[in-house]
């Protein structure tokens, strides 16, 4: 519709609408993935709730939500494994679902449970995988070094799948996902299971695909995840997208900038009595008093002279914009 | 073509296991076989003018076929499905669950065939047929075993669990068996259920076999043939419609 508009506009005044035009075409051409007005149900309940995505080229944006929020039907949609109830989807300028199988050609996806073929060797994997993209033999062993290397799997190129560590089949399956040499990925829950040096590890590798220029929609629940490898992320809860922003952007838009988490037996009735005076916002989880504050100092202070009482200052963080918007309640 | 390399992928699991799996293809069907044919066939009269172990022989093709795919089908079929998620695995490339299914198909009657050849092997190698017409069970082990294939797809794509399949197996699969003639002349079943043999896809691939294991051409072949390929057909639209559904949720 907007270029139909252009187009209309071009007798009158040329050359800015050639201007127009340029900057339309080239908004199209970044834009890698493009839903508008996403719907979808299970029986009646509604999983993706009106969803709109631009994502754009060489970005890296996050997916964030607790349980049940809607991620990973969000990618399935994406990817035109299921057909939405209704609205408008895009992925590398295909329609999603009717041209989705061309679209995939250009994609590739990490899912949330590893399904890599047990029967095979570490290379067998990728060999085996890279033929479903249409890729003859030959190509696939050119680019075996390269990705056995990406995913620090080089010694055990001929190693069975069930003899790997639970960091290096999730390494192979991102090499997996690599096969084809991807413009876009999809990350469901990459470092999920992980212990913190294979998660480092998978963290490393994500960012040197963003320095190539690769666009990765990822989904997570780890919000240091979230906020260090996102240019942007959206929070979603029950199917709908309650924020948008980079990570710094909705810690300033949501949050007061410091925290003082306050611990100890007595705490409840300490911030029933006194918390309010101190912060602009608190809340009460177990046996912590979280105070949220512009300036902490009086706070601090106030806290010198309670020795029952432990608490910790830092600044605030994306876990706290999450769980100011999704609730401390447990989504089960 | 896209099934191909997914075919090959199978092949490739196949190669590191083959030499279980072709004793599987030959221990079942040739102890039933040979331990029927000598055992009863000794205290058997001729039938149909051959002994009963040339009679069981081309039986024993048909069901050995069908067995092979309809395990191939179910249980090897559920685990790439369901538990070792290989489909999940594939669907993210360039290729459509009916990419897949088809691959299935074609992948079950594969080792079918292999199971029918490596009994009609044996059946040579023991001089059981000298008629060139015996050939043409390589075909038709391939119908037979795309027609099983297809039927046993069905039970998969409503399958919860393994457990599922027995009653498959108890219920389908073995008064199939019994009631196509395989073991004993269907003419000596009540008149009802020959009539219910009359309809099992089983029933006419023994009917197509056991002239041609003796040198003759099969009457009714063309309505024989019709039989297997409507299964077929009717077995690959079903099941791709409940794939479809199940893998859409």
């Amino acid at each position: 519709m907007k270029l139909l508009a252009i187009r209309l506009s071009w007798q009158k005044t040329p050359a800015k609408s050639l201007v127009m035009w340029q900057t339309a075409f080239y908004k199209m051409m970044s834009t890698v993935i493009h839903a508008q007005n996403l719907q979808k149900s299970y029986a009646g309940v509604r999983v993706v709730d009106g969803l709109n995505l631009d994502i754009q080229r060489g970005e890296c944006y996050g997916l964030l939500g607790p349980n049940g929020a809607g991620k990973t039907t969000t990618l399935r949609l994406l990817l035109g494994l299921i057909e939405p109830d209704s609205g408008e989807l895009s992925l590398l300028n295909h329609a999603v679902p009717h041209q989705a199988r061309e679209a995939r050609v250009r994609v590739g996806v990490v899912p949330q449970m590893d399904n890599l073929d047990p029967d095979f060797t570490v290379a067998e994997n990728l060999l085996v995988y890279g033929r479903y993209f249409g890729m003859q033999d030959a190509e696939i062993e050119a680019r075996l070094p390269m990705l056995l290397e990406f995913a620090n799997l080089t010694h055990k190129r001929d190693a069975k799948i069930p003899t790997l560590s639970g960091g290096m089949k999730r390494r192979l399956t991102l090499a997996r996902a690599l096969v084809n040499d991807p413009d876009v990925i999809f990350l469901d829950e990459p470092t999920t299971g992980l212990d913190p040096q294979a998660r480092h590890l998978i963290w490393q590798r994500l960012r040197e695909l963003t320095a190539q220029g690769k666009t990765l929609l990822l989904t997570t629940h780890f919000m240091d995840e979230a906020e260090r490898l996102c240019h942007r992320l959206a929070i979603l809860d029950q199917g709908r997208m309650i924020a948008q922003a980079s990570p710094q952007a909705l810690i300033a838009q949501h949050i007061e900038p410091q925290v003082v988490e306050v611990f100890g037996e007595r705490v409840a009735e300490w911030a029933q009595q006194q918390a309010a005076q101190f912060s602009q916002r608190f809340e009460v989880s177990g046996e912590t008093a979280f105070c949220y504050v512009a300036d902490a100092q009086p706070l601090l202070t106030h806290l010198h002279g309670h020795q029952a009482l432990r608490y910790l200052h830092r600044p605030a963080n994306l876990e706290d914009v999450f769980l100011k918007l999704t609730g401390r309640e447990m989504r089960e | 073509m896209r099934f191909v390399p997914i075919w090959q992928r199978h092949f490739l699991v196949w190669r590191k296991m083959a030499a279980t799996s072709i004793l599987g293809h030959l221990a079942d069907p040739l102890i039933y076989m040979l331990g029927l044919g000598f055992g009863l066939g000794s205290m058997l009269p001729q039938m149909g003018g051959t002994s009963y172990l040339v009679f069981l022989s081309a039986g024993t093709v048909c069901y050995s076929t069908m067995n092979s795919a309809s395990f191939e089908a179910l249980y090897s079929c559920f685990a790439r499905m369901h538990e070792q998620r290989t489909w999940d695995a594939i669907l993210n490339t360039p290729v459509t669950l009916d990419d897949i299914v088809l691959s299935e198909v074609v992948w079950a009657t594969s080792k079918s065939l292999m199971s029918g050849l490596a009994v009609l092997a044996v059946i040579w190698l023991m001089g059981l047929s000298h008629s060139a017409l015996s050939l043409w069970l390589i075909p038709l082990s391939l119908l037979v075993g795309v027609c099983f294939s297809a039927l046993g797809l069905i039970m998969t794509a409503l399958a919860p669990s393994y457990s599922f399949f027995m009653y498959y197996f108890t219920l389908v699969i073995t008064p199939t068996i019994l009631l196509s003639g395989v073991f004993f002349p269907v003419t000596q079943l009540p008149p009802s259920l020959q009539i219910v043999s009359a309809i099992l896809p089983l029933s006419h691939a023994v009917d197509i076999a056991r002239p041609l294991m003796n040198g003759i051409v099969p009457p009714s072949l063309l309505l024989h043939i019709a039989v297997l390929l409507g299964y077929t057909v009717f077995g690959f639209y079903v099941s791709l419609v409940l794939f479809r559904k199940r893998l859409s949720r």
